[in-house]
């Protein structure tokens, strides 16, 4: 065991010294806020569309869901289906985001605004509260990898370090290290980091998926039928509804909420995506629009081959693993992926090979959290430097100088305010903070960016209701749910919630919010265009319409 | 320099003279505005439709998604690898459909603008 948390440590210390010297040349060559925001808009659409899967494909999803199909079998499968299909809206979107901004999401609603600071300021507070949840739930989820990856357990030490201390020394590693990859690098060195991550993820993926079609002869209709013996539930365990939308005997009320549960996730996660605020981000950081179409089509390869591959893991994972192990390191089956590649390993070279493979795989998994997190920092710091400082403190007349060393600081600021609060949060189950992340990305940012795009009477009144809208009811729904108040384990009697057992408050029956908190924000924005003061302006939704389908006048 | 050394930003109100606006009226942006509409009216609403459809089944025909196809692959599995195959489909075709049809125009009105742009340039003011 040593030796392959060596191995590990040893991995990543190369990735991170490759990342950092990477860092050091981009410090080098970015001089002004093109390079430094967008990497100069030199990237090429595939380059940047490997960089763009990186940026989506976070640990969650390598880890989170070859964990729930190895526990919950399809379902998991159906789960990974909802953040392959959202990419066709992304692809919908992606040219007139390009043409019609210059760095954020912000540029893109400025457009039609006369007095642009309320607009720009709702950008930049709803970019940075997506951001925020989302690095948290990444930052969180680091931590305790550490401890599971590195074999740490209570009681055990690793280089001298307890399993409570190594989880907040891992958190502010990786804390400090994204914040010196944007700050100094900015999106140069984070497309780098990006890039190296999905390559090492696609071979890492790839490698384990053929050795696991390899056990069975490369009959798919084996392993599946192997993994469902091993789960326990027999046939069930490729059917739906081991996890989503359990079927409650004699409860119909749980039984719909249940599934209405589901259809809210789906519903966040395809509308989520191409409001990412880190996903926007990356449309600028290429020459052109059509250079930033060929990335989303790259990112929907990549990114649907990966989860072709989660599937082998996630079923290898449960045939060759088998649940009772995968519980044991994790309850929610976080290590499926990395215990499949010892158990892989093993298999072909014996302990050394599961040592070797773990170790591949582990670091793998730390590559990913670490250039997730840079792309997230980034795009909070360009969003508040570019929108809140430029466009509104300094009323659109910034030094370009002024701007990106601000940026700068808002990269260390946000980092840090990161790390801190998951240092708070280290204990707690933020897992659900991913989904809520994408709904609120929904409900907020897509009303505003598609009703701008392409409603002629929408006015900044409207997009400013709906950001906060969307925000607002997004967040409140999540406070007033399951998630953080009044969960019980039915059978076992464990709190399931944020908050300790005997604390409840819910209110809302649905854990994931977006069924609701984004119709909310589509209709705070129409309701916003019709009670603000202020009548659109004919003349600016023509420019922006233009300069949205053609790229005349686009940056 | 304070503000006035880097060139201007090409913000509408900076632009001089006609703006990307001045071709909101053109025949072929309007050609081009009534493509891209309908293409991704399209697109969006069937694989929204497609999409929700397969997670209603999943949630609501679940004897229709365990009937077994081939081997140990059922409808569920079946249809999910479905849903992969239409996103790579889909995408290839917005992506031909775009390339065919919409960029042809969007160049031909980016080189009038230019032109435009060229010439007010000439032009002493």
């Amino acid at each position: 065991m040593t030796d392959g948390r060596t191995l590990t440590f040893g991995l990543f210390l190369g990735f991170v010294v490759v990342t950092l010297a990477i860092t050091v040349w981009a410090r080098a060559t970015t001089k002004g806020a093109d390079d430094f925001y967008a990497g100069g808009r030199m990237f090429s659409g595939a380059r940047n569309g490997v960089a763009l899967a990186g940026d989506y494909m976070s640990a969650a999803s390598f880890l989170g869901i070859a964990g729930i199909i190895a526990l919950s079998g399809y379902d998991g499968f159906l789960y990974s289906v909802g953040f392959l299909v959202a990419w066709v809206l992304t692809l919908l979107l992606v040219e007139p985001i390009r043409n019609a901004g210059r760095f954020t999401m912000g540029d893109v609603l400025a457009r039609r605004a006369p007095d642009r600071a309320p607009v720009r300021t709702a950008a930049a507070v709803s970019t940075v509260t997506v951001s925020v949840f989302y690095l948290l739930a990444q930052m969180v989820g680091a931590g305790a990898l550490v401890s599971l990856l590195l074999g740490i357990r209570a009681g055990h030490r690793f280089l001298g370090m307890s399993a409570a201390a190594a989880r907040t020394t891992t958190i502010v590693a990786v804390g400090v290290l994204m914040i010196c990859y944007v700050m100094f690098g900015g999106m140069k060195a984070t497309t780098w980091v990006q890039i190296i991550k999905t390559v090492l993820l696609t071979a890492g993926a790839a490698a384990l998926t053929g050795l696991v079609l390899g056990r069975f002869g490369f009959d798919v209709s084996a392993m599946l039928g192997s993994a469902a013996d091993a789960s326990g539930s027999g046939a069930g365990f490729l059917q739906p509804g081991q996890r989503y939308g359990r079927d409650v005997p004699g409860d119909t009320y749980r039984t719909v909420v249940g599934k209405l549960d589901f259809v809210s996730l789906a519903l966040a996660l395809v509308l989520g995506t191409a409001g990412l605020p880190h996903i926007v981000t990356r449309f600028f950081a290429v020459p052109d629009a059509r250079a930033a179409r060929t990335s989303v089509s790259w990112a929907i390869g990549l990114v649907g081959v990966f989860y072709l591959m989660t599937l082998a893991l996630g079923f290898g994972a449960a045939a060759l693993v088998g649940r009772h192990a995968i519980l044991a390191q994790d309850p929610s089956g976080n290590t499926a992926a990395p215990q499949l590649a010892r158990a892989l390993g093993e298999h072909a070279a014996g302990r050394v090979g599961g040592d070797v493979l773990l170790a591949f795989i582990g670091a793998v998994a730390f590559a990913t959290i670490l250039a997730v997190v840079s792309g997230l920092v980034l795009a909070s710091a360009t969003s508040l430097a570019h929108d809140y400082f430029g466009q509104v403190l300094m009323l659109g007349r910034p030094r370009e100088s002024q701007e990106v060393a601000v940026a700068r600081f808002a990269a260390f600021l946000v980092g840090s305010l990161a790390i801190v609060l998951a240092v708070v949060a280290r204990n707690l189950n933020v897992a659900f903070l991913v989904a809520l992340a994408f709904a609120m990305a929904a409900a907020a940012n897509l009303p505003a960016i598609v009703l701008s795009l392409f409603w002629r009477r929408f006015t900044p009144g409207g997009a400013v209701a709906g950001i906060y809208g969307g925000l607002v009811a997004s967040l409140v729904l999540v406070v007033l749910s399951p998630v953080v108040s009044g969960k019980v384990d039915p059978v076992t009697g464990e709190n399931l919630s944020l908050f300790p057992k005997g604390v409840d408050f819910h209110l809302f029956p649905l854990e994931n919010p977006g069924l609701v908190s984004i119709p909310i924000g589509f209709l705070c924005a129409v309701v916003g265009t019709f009670v603000t003061r202020g009548k659109a302006d004919p003349a600016r939704y023509d420019d922006l319409a233009v300069r949205a389908l053609t790229g005349v006048g686009s940056h | 320099m304070v503000w006035g050394a880097r060139p201007a930003r090409r913000g509408p109100e900076r632009e001089g003279g006609a703006g990307p606006g001045h071709y909101a009226h053109d025949a072929r942006f309007v050609l081009l505005r009534r493509r891209y509409a309908r293409l991704a009216a399209g697109v969006a609403l069937g694989f929204l439709g497609w999409y929700f459809g397969y997670v209603a089944l999943s949630g609501f025909a679940r004897g229709l998604m365990a009937r077994k196809v081939a081997g140990n692959v059922n409808v569920a599995l079946l249809l999910g690898l479905l849903q992969f195959v239409s996103t790579f489909a889909l995408a290839g075709l917005y992506v031909g459909y775009a390339r065919r049809r919409l960029d042809p125009l969007a160049a031909r009105l980016r080189a009038d603008a230019a032109a435009a742009a060229a010439e007010q340039a000439r032009e002493p003011r």
